[in-house]
This record gives C-alpha cells, sequence and structure tokens, in this order.
C-alpha cells in the first residue's frame, strides 16, 4: 500500500500533553445552542469584563523585577518614575519570601538573587526613597511573609506622610498555591489561612483601593499542570479564600470586589485564549450560585498574566522570543488586565537589560502594530475558541467537584490532592519530549551544534556581605528593648483570633526584621513540612 | 562496571537553598525510578549538612542536586566539600537547573561530575550515572 497522502501526522492531536483532543474540523454543530452569548462586561463576562475592552486603556504592562539591594532596586525605580512609570512590580529575594534574615544559614547565596533583599523597615523606606508611595501603584511577589511585608509598606507609605487609604496596589498572598506548587510556604494551611484573611480583612477596611490577594494559577501551570488543572486548583483556591472571609463574618461583597488572579499564557494560543474566557465565567458563576453575590464587581475575574516560563529553551535562546510573542498574544486576546513578558534568556540566568528590553517592546508591539487590541475578545464566536471554552469550562468543573467531594482546597491540599495531579502531569509531558511524541524546538527536533552564546548578567557577589553587615548596623542602633516587647506582642496576639496587622505594623516600625517576627510566629504556629508524594 | 550492575543504584535527589522551583527535581526522581534506580527525594529548603547526613546514611551512590535561584555556587561546591570530609568521596554528584554555563568550569573543579540544564532526556541522565557511579 502506498503513503496515503490523506493520513495525518498523529493519531491523536492534543491541544498540550494531557490536554484536550482537538478534531480535525470544528462547526456549528460544536458550540451548543444558542449558547453563551453574553457581551463584555455583562454576566458571565466570558468575553471581557469591561465594556471597551482595550480600546480605551490598554492592559498595564507590568514588567516583575527586583535587583539585590535596596540601592540598586531604588535606582531603577526613581529612573522609571521619572520617566513617567507609575507602576512598580516588587521581586523579593528568596530570604524576604521565606521568612528569614539574610544573615541566616539558609540564605547562604540567596542574598539578592531572585530580587531585592529586605530585612526591615529601613530596607522598605530605603527602597522608595524619593518614589511617593502616595502617587504608584506597586505589585508585591509575597506570601508566607505578605502580613510583615505589608505592614513595612504601610509604615513606610505612613513615614512619607501619605495617606494609608489611598494605597494602591497589590499583594500575591496566596498561600494555598505556594503547598500546590511554589513552595515558599513557612507555616501550616491552618495558621496560614488565618494571616491570608488577616490581610484581606484589614485591607478592606483600611486600603479600600488595594488588591489584598491575587489568587494564582501562574505557578500551578509552571509546576507541570495543564490547562485545565491551572484553571481548576485556581478556582478551588479561590472557593476556599471566599469561603474562610465568610467564615470570619464578612459580606462577600465587601471583599470579592479587592481578589484578583494571576495566569500562566502558554505557547497553545487558541487553548490559552480559551481558558481565560472558561475562567472569567467560571468565576462569575461562582460568585453568584455559590456565593450568591449578584453584585457584577464581586462576580468579575480580573487578572494578571506571565508569559509562561517553563517553555522558554536554554538552547538557541532567540527562538524565545518568538515563544513570548505567542503567549502574550494569548493574554491579550484572552482579556488580561496587565501583562509581564519574560525575557528569552531566562532559561539561563536572571535577565539581561536588553533582553528584558526586547520582553517590553514584544507587548508594545502587539498592542500598537498588531490590532488584536482594537476591537474585545477577536477570536469569540469561532466554533474551535468557543467549543475549547466550553470544554475547559467541563473539564475544571470536574475538577472542582472532585475537590469539594474531598471537603475543600484545604482538605485536598493536606492529602496531597492537586501536588500528585500536577506533577503526573509534569511527568507525562517529559515523557512525551524525551520520547519525541512532544516537540519543542531547538530542543528535541531542528537542534543545532553551534554553542548559544548569550551576554552574561550577575548579581554582584558581595551583595550579601553588604547586607549582612547593614543588618549588623541596624541591630546595634535599634532600640532592642522595644523590639523585644514588640515581638512579645506579636506571639500574644498570634495565639488569639485577632487581627495580627495592626500588631505587625508596631512591630515592624520597632525595627524588628522579617526575619524576627516570622521566628516569633514560627513559636506560635510551627513549621509546614511537604507531604511525600512521589 | 559488573556489580553495580547487580544491585540496583540509589540515587538521593534534593533541593539545597531556599529555592522551591521542584519541577525538575521531581521529575527526575521519577524518571530515574522508571529507569530502574532506587530513588530518595529528600525534597527542599535543605542545609549541605543536611543533604550529606542524608546521603551517606542513605548509602547512596549518587546525589542529585538542583537549583534555579543562582545560588549553586554556593551550595553545590560545599556540598561536594562535605561529602569528601565524611566519608563520601565516591559518592557521584550530579546537577541541573539554571546554571550559566561560564560556572560549568569551577563546579567541576570542585568535584561534579555531571551537569544537566533544561531540555536534557531523563535517559541521557541515567544512562550518566549508571556509567560513572564508582563501586565502593
Amino acid at each position: 500500500m502506498t503513503q496515503d497522502k490523506n493520513a495525518e501526522r498523529k493519531k491523536e492531536f492534543r491541544t498540550t500533553v494531557d490536554g484536550t483532543v482537538v478534531k480535525q474540523v470544528y462547526t456549528a454543530a460544536d458550540v451548543a445552542q444558542p449558547g453563551d452569548t453574553s457581551l463584555p462586561a455583562e454576566f458571565p463576562f466570558t468575553r471581557h469584563v469591561q465594556g471597551n475592552g482595550y480600546r480605551g486603556r490598554f492592559w498595564t504592562m507590568r514588567q516583575y523585577a527586583g535587583f539585590a539591594t535596596v540601592e540598586e532596586t531604588n535606582k531603577r525605580y526613581k529612573y522609571l518614575y521619572g520617566q513617567g512609570s507609575t507602576g512598580f512590580s516588587v521581586a523579593f529575594h528568596l530570604p524576604t519570601q521565606e521568612g528569614y534574615d539574610s544573615d541566616h544559614t539558609l540564605s547562604a547565596g540567596e542574598v539578592g538573587k531572585t530580587g531585592v533583599a529586605i530585612d526591615s523597615l529601613k530596607d522598605m523606606e530605603q527602597l522608595w526613597d524619593g518614589i511617593p508611595l502616595s502617587d504608584v501603584s506597586t505589585s508585591m511577589t509575597i506570601n508566607a511573609t505578605a502580613s510583615i511585608i505589608l505592614a513595612m509598606y504601610i509604615a513606610a507609605a505612613e513615614k512619607q506622610g501619605a495617606d494609608p487609604s489611598k494605597l494602591k496596589g497589590t499583594v500575591q498572598n496566596d498561600i494555598l498555591k505556594e503547598y500546590v506548587a511554589r513552595n515558599t510556604y513557612i507555616f501550616g494551611p491552618g495558621p496560614s489561612m488565618r494571616l491570608v484573611t488577616d490581610v484581606i480583612g484589614y485591607c478592606a477596611e483600611k486600603l479600600p483601593e488595594w488588591n489584598s490577594i491575587s489568587i494564582s494559577g501562574y505557578h500551578i501551570r509552571e509546576a507541570g499542570s495543564t490547562a485545565i488543572q491551572e484553571v481548576a486548583f485556581t478556582m478551588a483556591n479561590g472557593i476556599a479564600y471566599v469561603q474562610a472571609m465568610l467564615d470570619r463574618g464578612m459580606k462577600i461583597d465587601s471583599f470579592a470586589p479587592r481578589l484578583s488572579f494571576f495566569f500562566a499564557a502558554n505557547t497553545n494560543l487558541i487553548e490559552e485564549v480559551a481558558k481565560f474566557r472558561a475562567a472569567r465565567r467560571i468565576w462569575a458563576n461562582i460568585i453568584k450560585d455559590r456565593f450568591g453575590s449578584n453584585n457584577p464587581r464581586s462576580q468579575m475575574l480580573r487578572f494578571h498574566v506571565q508569559t509562561d516560563g517553563f517553555t522558554l529553551t536554554e538552547q538557541q535562546p532567540l527562538n524565545n522570543i518568538m515563544r513570548v510573542t505567542i503567549q502574550s498574544l494569548a493574554a491579550v486576546m484572552g482579556g488580561c488586565q496587565s501583562l509581564h513578558t519574560n525575557s528569552y534568556d531566562e532559561a539561563l540566568q536572571l535577565p539581561t537589560e536588553q533582553a528584558v528590553q526586547v520582553a517590553l517592546r514584544t507587548q508594545q508591539i502587539i498592542a500598537e502594530e498588531s490590532g488584536v487590541a482594537d476591537t474585545i475578545d477577536p477570536l469569540g464566536g469561532s466554533y474551535y475558541m468557543e467549543n475549547l471554552t466550553n470544554q475547559i469550562e467541563k473539564g475544571a468543573k470536574k475538577y472542582i467537584e472532585k475537590i469539594d467531594e474531598m471537603g475543600g482546597a484545604l482538605e485536598a491540599i493536606r492529602k496531597g490532592y492537586m501536588q500528585a495531579e500536577i506533577a503526573r502531569s509534569a511527568y507525562d509531558y517529559q515523557k512525551a519530549v524525551d520520547s519525541g511524541e512532544q516537540i519543542v524546538v531547538g530542543v528535541n527536533k531542528y537542534t543545532s551544534k553551534t554553542a548559544d552564546e548569550t551576554t552574561i548578567f550577575e548579581v554582584d557577589p558581595a551583595v550579601e556581605k553588604k547586607q549582612t553587615e547593614r543588618l549588623r548596623i541596624l541591630r546595634q542602633e535599634r532600640d532592642n528593648l522595644k523590639v523585644k516587647s514588640a515581638l512579645e506582642k506579636v506571639k500574644k496576639v498570634a495565639a488569639t483570633n485577632e487581627n495580627m496587622m495592626p500588631v505587625l505594623i508596631e512591630a515592624v516600625k520597632t525595627y524588628a526584621t522579617q526575619g524576627e517576627i516570622s521566628n516569633a510566629l514560627r513559636e506560635v504556629f510551627g513549621e509546614y513540612r511537604e507531604p511525600s508524594i512521589l | 562496571m559488573g556489580s553495580t550492575e547487580l544491585k540496583t543504584i540509589r540515587v538521593l535527589i534534593a533541593k539545597p537553598g531556599l529555592d522551591g522551583h521542584d519541577r525538575g527535581a521531581k521529575v527526575i526522581a521519577r524518571g530515574l525510578k522508571d529507569a530502574g534506580m532506587e530513588v530518595i527525594y529528600l525534597g527542599l529548603r535543605l542545609t549541605p549538612e543536611q543533604i550529606v547526613e542524608a546521603a551517606i546514611q542513605e548509602d547512596v551512590d549518587a546525589v542529585g542536586l538542583s537549583s534555579l535561584s543562582g545560588a549553586h555556587l554556593a551550595l553545590f561546591p560545599k556540598i561536594v566539600e562535605l561529602l569528601r570530609s565524611k566519608g563520601g568521596e565516591k559518592i557521584l554528584v550530579v546537577v541541573g537547573g539554571i546554571i550559566p554555563k561560564k560556572d560549568f568550569a569551577v563546579l567541576k573543579e570542585a568535584g561534579v561530575s555531571g551537569i544537566f540544564g533544561p531540555g536534557t532526556p531523563i535517559p541521557e541522565i541515567a544512562k550518566f550515572i549508571q556509567e560513572n557511579i564508582q563501586e565502593k
């Protein structure tokens, strides 16, 4: 028999490994009639949360960055502020994220590496020196120590004379996905949820313009999940947060409008756009049906996107520019509120300035030249798009039901259920790449032998010494009696059900460090060890 | 190599430092298990001392380390050094994560045997371990 010229490349087509099966062609028969005919800004907001999409304002191009010491980062922020930038996104180094001071044994080698080193209010004051916090909006990727770092931010703003009720920004404050995927937890789920809800409750009352949580699927996807799992687990975590707030006696509409979300954008363009559409629809329905709110502001799912870092290859790094472009298109056609584009060299190192600029320019080209931002939800109505949106919704709902049956997200996490699902998907993906079933250009096909030359960016190793020295001087100069009594008070309040925020703000004002405050909390709350899921 | 093929190769996978990116470490752990090795996944946020102590206690043939936060130069050589001083000098050390090429020489010099960046197929890593572990 001769080779059938109609034979297909694969036995079965899927969006991604473990993803949705893709048919040869989609027709009207693949979309339920009349289907979802909602317009933008109409429930369930499938097409967009705003009535004019990007025809008024583009999405916020928010690049996540932090550089070693506060001096360097402050210099960068001042430059950006001088250039008219009013949106900042702070990357903290890992010790700050995990509640260790820069001079802790476990911090060795990590100081200033993945972001800026913040140990005390002194560092926070210096970070924003010359930048009026009343004028800017700041996004902070901080979770286990979110309450402490937000306390420092509020204290620094007060010192500048800013009115806290006018502060604008976001704290990630999403501890559940830390257990599921990102791993910068400190305490167990119980006390951690208390701190999360303390922040949400405090912000609802005192920082009405602050996004008090960014419920994140990004790291779940990065850890290996499929698009459906990303949506499902993020929604399940979102349900747990809403429930926890209701359990504290808060009214849904007093906090739900300040909940924000964060997703990844993978290279599978159509599925990713469908994912964002489905996520909006699912969340609106959850808020309406499960929690009984008819307030559109509570129902609207607003989200930030970061292009999927895992898809960046070390081999032929310039290819990553194309990947990031496709991923950004998905985010924009999917209706994101803000977007971070990765730099092409990030599989090799922390990004160089040139690579960071290309990443930002990618967004600007999409905004100004591609035309995709000129009409809302440009792919809406495509048979394939509508079908995939429905399938993602269906698949995610199945997972959410299963998690409900397990007793909710906290229980599912305690049992290691989400972690195991993600690890399985991650392993399936790797096997598919190793076998050649999943092609990654430049890695297992179209490879080249020539060495990939890139410019190197490095953090000065002297940063660690500098920061530990600062810490030593701080501990010498501050009033240590005040620090001690503040830490005692932190422990006392931690053992009650009171909101921790006021006592944390008091403590940071004595220049108690984030590591010392975390240690005080460790004494009361204990520490978390991850369940073994291998 | 004869006798090492008869007994199951034991590998310890661990993440030193504060980096939480454990996708790679977990995928490698599963992959080596599927390749027939006995794998101990020690987890993350570990000090060099904890990793070395476990490696010696578990009597492993190889230790696999992963770091994506840029702390590899501070952590990997220290682990090799500790292994040597605690009687684990025959334990093979292989590493992965985000490691700039210019650091390869320093790590090799320090006693790291294999460096596997993103995109390395698992069978390649398994083969390297099989061929390079030492009889104890």
